[in-house]
């Protein structure tokens, strides 16, 4: 039984997956004048990859040189600095160290900072490890050298593609979701077999992240590349524990993977992690004891400060990773359709570059819409402890999650907003209930009460007498 | 009198704090009591199987009767009241800022206490392997379903721990319509008391001891749980994961604040009088160490709230804090630091201490290397010990608890 109506109208593109990729496509299409439709297979936006991040918005430093990564990162950053305030999105200037914590590794850091001047990003500075040291004094005196990279920032990794998502929807986008699509078939327009009925659109644009290749075979297209996920289990820390890390410390990278990551997040804690693992499946993202412990014993290596600092949350996912390290972008100029596949760590950087690079594709093969006159402005509620905060502004009716300090207001009125969330996730990454260090004790069953009805899978089971 | 907002600001409405809150008043001090919950009563609010209140107020009570014994109590006292306020910080100098509905506000006072008590600690913090769908939850936010809500977090769970709160749990459960499919705990015995021990079996709830989750599977809501037996797997089908006990002080405000917390009660660090590394600053109740009942809390908040009265007599003393130091595994000491005895009355008689394991052997008192006490015996995890505190203790400059292992 379809979840929703038929939908008559015909769509200029329908973007398939709504992860931060196809939210940032969304929104470009929209803003341009295209007749947007996103869907998502999920109960809400970021049900895969893009809910588990770093929170990074990268400069592209260590990218590979002249890659379509690196220039797509670069856009990106750049649009995300250009519109985060019209948006009300945060940015923690935070920068970065890349730290040599052996002969070894120092030896490497003037080879990055190279490459990182080839990328283009020249607020680079070589220090010693005591001058890294002076100005953050709590990382381990074993660091030997690192290397300074001033634009490395962190940003809220939800907050941003739920407002690309809402600019898009307030232009008109229609966004459907718990709506998996089944079969696309192309003859000189796409009509989409979804399990929310058939679909029309003149054009087709893949962001399925972790079922691209899928999303792919069922619009009909050669399988031209394969997803191979890649898990990334992450700890957070303490609010106590922000003391210590005012910056992300990166380590130097090896051939497999960028390593594990120290870093402040938005909301004033600290994060440790990923790691990086292979595996088949596309659905579990397990956490597992002794890698946690692991990733705990390698933060009190890095900030001897954070040994026995009380663990938040934790959390893994999955990077669509795919057999090649690049970006998979395919064009399919005669089929109308555009595949964003493989965007297995940056895509939240190069989200908004990604979106702009799709745009620039479609012109190749179709005629360009009209613009829409007048773009709506778009607020975000801010969960950013470096900004003010709700509780902090009077009426806010009362505390609902005493950790994270979630007010009632910020709860109801998220409910009210254009894209309200769909499951307890989605509730807690728009409003941060829950996320804090009790984790829901004091909160949850408030929360299930609030909720009650609201969510795909609601809190509290069905009762007898309804109660 | 002095500008501040009150003598002494109270954080947290339940036992100790109502108790301290109460005492101050008969003493004559202004005191406001902050609770950031709809009502006081704070963790005994939504303990449904706990009688409370027989030694405070010669009678029994239940769940939220209590707390409204209690604030009956301090609204008779004068207290002035303050629910739903989230203090947010402890600022420098006896101030907090403290948000409700209409916004937030600073208040000052001359002496501040902390009464913030304990809570279990979630999946996260155990680092428990698995899937994170909903349906995992502590005793605490299973009886606020029932006890605020009338709402049930799950029908079918795996109980997680053999602490008496354990055993609550399941008569929760059970009494509300919920079968749990096993208990189990990873030490190789039960930590309540037998015959409480037995409840679990005589219910018909399968207790599994030496058995730990390695998995938990579900995508939305838990599905199943895989525990390791021995060398054995074996998975159970349910709908969620109750994770009953380790207890843990609820000490976010000292841990935010330069005071931090002591890294093995978890919560501030007090001298025998009850006051932290910041002497404007007490803390009385489980916020000092999970935890007590509400009784013991009621008791040490008013014998805290004496104290407070005495010290606002005088500037507060700043005196070179001497550490009590212990062997493991010895899991905390409290008070957790001494100071040279000044005319104050002591808060604490007695050191309460905890093991983190079940420990045979001979466990002493030393003051400057010298022995003060000792005992011998097989301590058990999570069970009160009581030292008392040797009168010459406060001027000591080396306090150490000895732990001798025999077998």
């Amino acid at each position: 039984m379809p979840l929703h109506p038929p939908i008559a109208e015909t769509f200029d593109v329908a973007i398939i997956g709504a992860g931060v990729v196809g939210c940032a496509v969304a929104r470009r299409f929209a803003l341009a004048g295209a007749k947007v439709l996103l869907i998502e297979k999920g109960a809400d936006i970021l049900s895969g990859a893009s809910k588990a991040n770093s929170a990074i918005l990268h400069t592209g430093f260590d990218a590979p040189p002249g890659s379509l990564e690196l220039e797509l990162v670069r856009a990106g950053r750049q649009e995300y600095l250009e519109i985060k305030d019209s948006l009300n999105l945060p940015l923690v200037a935070t920068g970065a160290y890349v730290c040599a914590w052996n002969a070894l590794e120092a030896e490497k850091l003037a080879g990055i900072e190279q490459q990182a001047r080839d990328n283009g990003t020249m607020d680079v500075v070589l220090r010693s490890g005591a001058q890294a040291r002076a100005s953050m004094p709590a990382l381990s005196d074993r660091l030997v050298a690192a290397l300074e990279v001033a634009g490395e920032h962190i940003i809220d990794p939800w907050t941003a593609p739920l407002a690309y998502l809402n600019q898009a929807v307030a232009l008109g986008a229609r966004f459907l979701r718990g709506t998996e699509l089944l079969k696309g078939t192309f003859d000189g327009a796409w009509r989409l077999e979804t399990t929310a009925g058939e679909i029309k659109a003149d054009s087709v644009i893949n962001t399925a992240g972790l079922y691209g290749d899928i999303v792919d075979t069922r619009l009909g297209f050669e399988a031209a590349f394969r997803i191979r996920p890649r898990k990334g289990q992450f700890v957070v820390l303490d609010k106590a524990a922000a003391r210590y890390v005012p910056r992300i410390i990166l380590p130097v990278p090896t051939e497999v993977t960028k390593g594990i990551v120290v870093c402040p997040t938005a909301f004033g804690n600290v994060l440790v992690g990923p790691t990086a693992e292979e595996q088949e499946d596309r659905v579990r993202a397990t956490v597992e004891t002794q890698t946690l412990e692991a990733l705990l014993a390698r933060a009190a290596e890095i900030v001897p400060a954070l040994a026995g600092m009380p663990v938040t949350a934790l959390y893994a996912g999955l990077r669509p990773a795919s057999e090649e390290k690049g970006y998979r972008v395919f064009v399919r100029p005669d089929q109308r359709a555009i595949t964003l596949g493989g965007i297995r760590s940056t895509g939240l950087s190069s989200a908004l570059g990604l979106a702009q690079h799709a745009l620039k594709l479609h012109a190749g093969f179709a005629g360009p819409f009209t613009p829409p006159a007048d773009v709506p402005d778009i607020a975000m509620p801010n969960l950013a402890e470096c900004r003010e905060r709700d509780w902090q502004r009077p009426g806010h009716g009362e505390i609902v999650c005493h950790c994270e300090l979630v007010t009632r207001r910020e709860i109801e009125a998220t409910f009210e907003s254009p894209v309200p969330p769909g499951d307890f996730g989605g509730l807690r990454r728009r409003t941060r209930a829950g996320m804090g260090r009790c984790q829901g004790f004091y909160c949850n069953a408030r929360l299930a009460e609030m909720t009650k009805g609201r969510l795909a899978a609601p809190l509290a089971i069905e009762t007898e007498g309804g109660r | 009198m002095s500008a501040a907002d009150a003598d002494v600001l109270v954080v947290g409405g339940g036992p100790s704090g109502v108790a301290a809150a109460i005492e101050l008043r008969r003493q004559g001090r202004r005191v406001i009591l902050l609770d950031r919950e709809p009502a006081l009563g704070g963790a005994t609010r939504h303990c449904s199987h706990s009688p409370f209140g027989m030694l405070e107020f010669g009678r029994v009570y239940f769940g939220a009767a209590y707390g409204r014994k209690l604030a009956r109590e301090a609204q008779k006292a004068g207290v002035d009241i303050r629910t739903g306020h989230s203090v947010v910080e402890l600022a420098e100098n006896g101030a907090l800022f403290v948000t409700a509905g209409p916004g937030v506000e600073r208040l000052t006072a001359e002496r501040i206490l902390v009464t913030t008590g304990a809570r279990e600690k979630p999946r996260s913090a155990r680092l428990i392997s698995g899937d994170r769908p909903i349906g995992v939850v502590t005793t605490g936010t299973l009886q606020s379903y029932l006890a605020f809500h009338g709402l049930l977090p799950f029908r079918r769970p795996l109980i997680v721990g053999s602490e008496l709160v354990s055993l609550s749990a399941v008569l929760t459960c059970l009494s509300h319509g919920a079968r749990p499919v096993a208990m189990i705990e990873p030490r190789p015995h039960a930590l309540a008391r037998a015959p409480l021990s037995w409840f679990p079996t005589l219910a018909g709830v399968p207790f599994h001891r030496g058995a730990q989750i390695v998995d938990i599977i579900g995508r939305n809501r838990v599905e199943a749980v895989t525990i390791r037996r021995g060398e054995k797997l074996e998975t159970l089908d349910c709908d969620g994961v109750l994770l009953t006990g380790q207890f843990t002080p609820e000490s976010a405000l000292f841990l935010q604040s330069a005071m931090g917390i002591d890294q093995g009660s978890a919560g501030p660090a007090v001298d025998q009088h009850g006051r932290a590394l910041n002497p404007r600053y007490f803390a009385a109740g489980n916020v000092l160490r999970a935890v007590e009942t509400g009784g013991w809390a009621f008791r040490e908040g008013r014998a805290i709230g004496r104290t407070i009265a005495e010290d606002l007599r005088h500037e507060a003393e700043d005196g070179r804090p001497v550490p009590v130091t212990f062997d493991a595994p010895v899991k905390l000491v409290v008070p957790n630091i001494l100071r040279r005895a000044s005319s104050l009355p002591a808060a604490f008689r007695d050191f309460q201490l905890r093991f983190l394991r079940r420990a045979k052997g001979r466990l002493s008192l030393e003051l400057e290397g010298r022995e003060m006490w000792h005992a011998r015996g097989t301590w058990m995890p999570e069970r009160r010990i009581l030292v008392p505190i040797p009168a010459e203790a406060p001027r000591a400059q080396h306090v150490h608890f000895r732990f001798r292992e025999e077998t």
